[in-house]
């Protein structure tokens, strides 16, 4: 995309705009959308940056004036958090951007993240007003870049602020997992002025959004910032410590005298095929893959010490947004080819648009209606091939999708030496395995009601751990539904 | 915290230390393993508890210097911390009264196998400690193999020291005696643990493995460390680290464990360069 025309026109459109001065719905419609300036494909897979770049100011009040105000503001209820969309969009339009942020914040604590990794697409810019008037959803107005906008405004003028925490409750709460749940229940019990800890299992907190979720498509800036604000509140941050192993999790009650307990632990064990050759070397869970180049670093050669294994040619396996991320990253560390392989059509694919979009825009190659059905090694045991069938769409399943049928006797096989296996991920067993009272579903889940309570009276739950697996918004949403339950439970207490 | 409180080098390539961990020294249970992150850059190795003390908060760690890593870690010196340590890690053993116990151990698995044959006397076992190196200087911890076993015998492949075997031969002669040894925990490198489970499958005696395989977060979410025991795929983090010797399937797990060799010795020898 080239971002100096880009620019160029938003100025132009923003002219008109304020020659306008009062805007009909008809003006209103007019606006073209602001697509988001990017990094040069053949470029951007050369290295690790952000591939999105981010409104210019043009750029994001000429976006914010295509939205109408409506009065139902349907994006709202299509927000998790619910964000007061249209007031945000119009501080946007009216230039008061610290305005803008504020409101974001009286519901989301991580914009910056959410205006970047949310589907916007299937969420709040799914029934958009604008979007159905023109008969067209992807012609909805941006409000994830315009969050993002604000965001990137109130972190780049250094304005962000650490909330306000009410008096000192004496209360002590434990958080489990420091991932997009538990950072959110964190800030919101320690604003209630709660003592509150996080127990993070790896040496650095963030959770899926450092360990999983790319540099290029997350900066871990960000995060570090978000954590940095939690740390300026009081939230104290162990690392290093898995519950249910370190300690256990009843122990944090009965021999570190907590109060409440919430568990924000994620996602667990990678899913694997269960296919002959799924052991060989060079087939990894997209986990794996995505936690030697992200949290551990592997790509940065000189400077950190995991390695990581450089496949010439890749098959990634899965269409979600981890498929994505794990088929990008491999590129960018050198693969020569990277193919997709997904058993529905790109119609189907778990991943949001713009990721497939991007990735195919970088070179990704896309398999459709196909599944590998087996993994072909060498005598050492290396990676040499993968054998394919091919797949037609049959009848509607519980989800709604059309189902993959496999067609006999299309089998053909596809010289790689790498797999990236992105199918999903089951249950982590390490605090229900020390916890024998917690209640889980036959997926080894966490049961909770719909304030998060579990089984177990004092703990809470939320995130991917109650949900399987789930998006970033999803689980903050329910990391303070939690808070709120256990401050009236302490309340009370 | 993870201060080094002690450091002895026990042959040329392995070393002992003692490591300020006082919650992992309170929950350690014999079998399990540490994760250990020498700096905030470096790779994230398992390493099992040979040993811990709760009064000074210690836990104690054997190693060999095989690569990047362990080298970095064998030059800290007593007073020195490791950046990170998390833990304890793994399925404890299993360890009760099974009559007759037969422990194990080759090489640097003498280490893990300590806790478990003191776990496995404690229990109240007849305990026979079979103690294996290529040469002399590799066999570790036999004053305190001693001081627990009923019966200890040592082998060396050269014959530098004890009986000049593998340590399958006593093995072997072992579960031909009547009664039947009722049980046998082997751990050691992978290509002895086969062979032990291969001894001991003719007997039907339950033989209990310890894997160590690669890992990154040892919590169960890489899935780097899964092996095939009994055409399953297992994780070594969460399910293990100990199997049924019988159905582990070592051939893969041999392959698995060489996948990075190649980038571990051109580390270490940069490494190695980067010290002189």
């Amino acid at each position: 995309m080239n971002t100096k025309k880009n620019t160029c026109h938003s100025r132009e459109n923003l002219k008109k705009i304020e020659a306008y001065g009062v805007l009909s719905t008809h003006h209103r419609m007019t606006i073209p959308l602001q697509e988001m300036p990017a990094q040069d494909p053949n470029e951007r897979v050369k290295n690790m940056s952000e591939v999105s770049l981010g409104y210019t100011e043009e750029q994001a009040l000429v976006e914010a004036n295509r939205c109408f105000q409506c009065k139902n503001a349907p994006c709202v209820q299509g927000c998790p958090v619910r964000i007061n969309i249209p007031g945000f969009i119009n501080a946007i339009a009216q230039r008061d951007y610290q305005n803008a942020i504020n409101i974001i914040k009286q519901t989301s604590l991580l914009p910056a993240v959410c205006g970047r990794v949310c589907p916007q697409e299937e969420q709040c810019q799914s029934p958009c007003t604008l979007g159905k008037t023109l008969k067209d959803k992807n012609k909805a107005v941006s409000i994830g870049r315009l969050e993002r906008y604000a965001a990137d405004w109130d972190r780049q003028n250094h304005l962000v602020k650490s909330p306000v925490i009410q008096a000192e409750t004496g209360k002590k709460v434990a958080i489990i997992g420091s991932g997009p749940a538990g950072i959110t229940a964190a800030a919101d019990l320690r604003r209630a002025g709660h003592s509150v800890t996080i127990f993070e299992a790896f040496h650095k907190p963030g959770g899926v959004m450092v360990y999983g979720i790319p540099e290029f498509r997350l900066p871990k800036k960000i995060v570090e910032l978000e954590i940095e604000t939690l740390k300026k509140m009081g939230v104290n941050i162990i690392t290093d410590f898995v519950v249910g192993r370190t300690r256990k999790l009843l122990d944090l009650m009965q021999k570190d005298y907590f109060d409440a307990i919430f568990i924000g632990s994620g996602a667990g064990l990678p899913k694997f095929m269960n296919i002959e050759g799924e052991n060989c070397i060079g087939v990894f869970s997209a986990n794996e893959y995505l936690t030697r180049l992200n949290l551990m670093k592997a790509y940065q050669l000189e400077k950190f010490e995991t390695p990581i294994y450089h496949g010439r040619k890749v098959a990634v396996l899965g269409g979600g947004n981890v498929a994505m991320d794990s088929a990008r990253t491999a590129l960018r560390v050198g693969a020569e080819e990277v193919h997709v392989i997904y058993r529905r059509t790109e119609a189907e694919m778990p991943a949001r648009a713009e990721e497939v979009g991007h990735a195919k825009e970088e070179g990704v190659k896309l398999h459709l209606l196909q599944n590998i059905h087996r993994i072909l090694g060498n005598d050492a045991g290396y990676v040499k091939a993968i054998e394919c069938l091919r797949y037609e769409l049959g009848a509607p399943d519980t989800t709604g999708r059309r189902s993959p049928v496999p067609i006999k006797g299309s089998e053909f096989t596809m010289e790689v030496d790498t797999v990236i296996i992105a199918v999903g991920n089951g249950s982590n067993p390490l605090i229900k395995q020390s916890t024998p009272d917690l209640a889980v579903n036959q997926n080894g889940y966490i049961i909770t009601d719909t304030d998060g309570k579990t089984s177990i009276k004092g703990i809470w739950a939320g995130g991917d751990i109650v949900l399987g697996s789930a998006t970033v918004i999803l689980a903050m949403g329910q990391g303070r539904e939690a808070a709120r339950s256990i401050n009236e439970f302490l309340a009370q207490k | 915290m993870n201060t080094i409180t002690d450091k002895k080098q026990l042959s040329e390539f392995v070393y002992q230390m003692r490591i300020l961990a006082p919650l992992i020294a309170e929950e350690r249970l014999p079998g399990q393993f540490i994760i250990l992150q020498v700096s905030d850059d470096g790779e994230r190795i398992p390493l099992t508890i040979a040993d811990a003390d709760i009064t000074s908060g210690t836990v104690t760690v054997i190693f060999q210097v095989v690569g990047k890593t362990t080298t970095c870690l064998s030059l800290l010196k007593i007073g020195d911390q490791v950046a990170h340590i998390v833990g304890p890690l793994g399925m404890p053993t299993h360890i009760e009264k099974f009559g007759h116990v037969i422990c194990v151990g080759g090489g640097i698995g003498i280490a893990p196998l300590y806790p478990i044959a003191q776990g496995m006397k404690q229990a109240g076992n007849k305990l026979t400690v079979i103690l294996g190196a290529r040469q002399k200087d590799l066999i570790i911890l036999e004053n305190e193999m001693k001081k627990i076993a009923d019966e200890l015998i040592v082998c060396t492949d050269d014959g530098s020291y004890g009986r000049k075997a593998l340590v399958t031969e006593p093995l072997k002669a072992l579960c031909e005696n009547s009664p039947n040894p009722n049980m046998v925990v082997a751990i050691g490198p992978a290509i002895m643990m086969k062979f032990c489970a291969e001894t001991t499958r003719p007997f039907k005696i339950p033989t209990m493995v310890s894997l160590n395989s690669i890992m990154i977060d040892g919590t169960g979410m890489c899935g780097g460390c899964r092996v095939s025991v009994g055409q399953k795929t297992k994780f070594v983090c969460v399910d293990g680290p100990e199997f049924d010797g019988h159905q582990v399937d070592f051939d893969n797990l041999i392959k698995r464990l060489s996948a990075y060799k190649k980038t571990e010795q051109e580390a270490w020898h940069k490494c190695r360069l980067e010290k002189l």
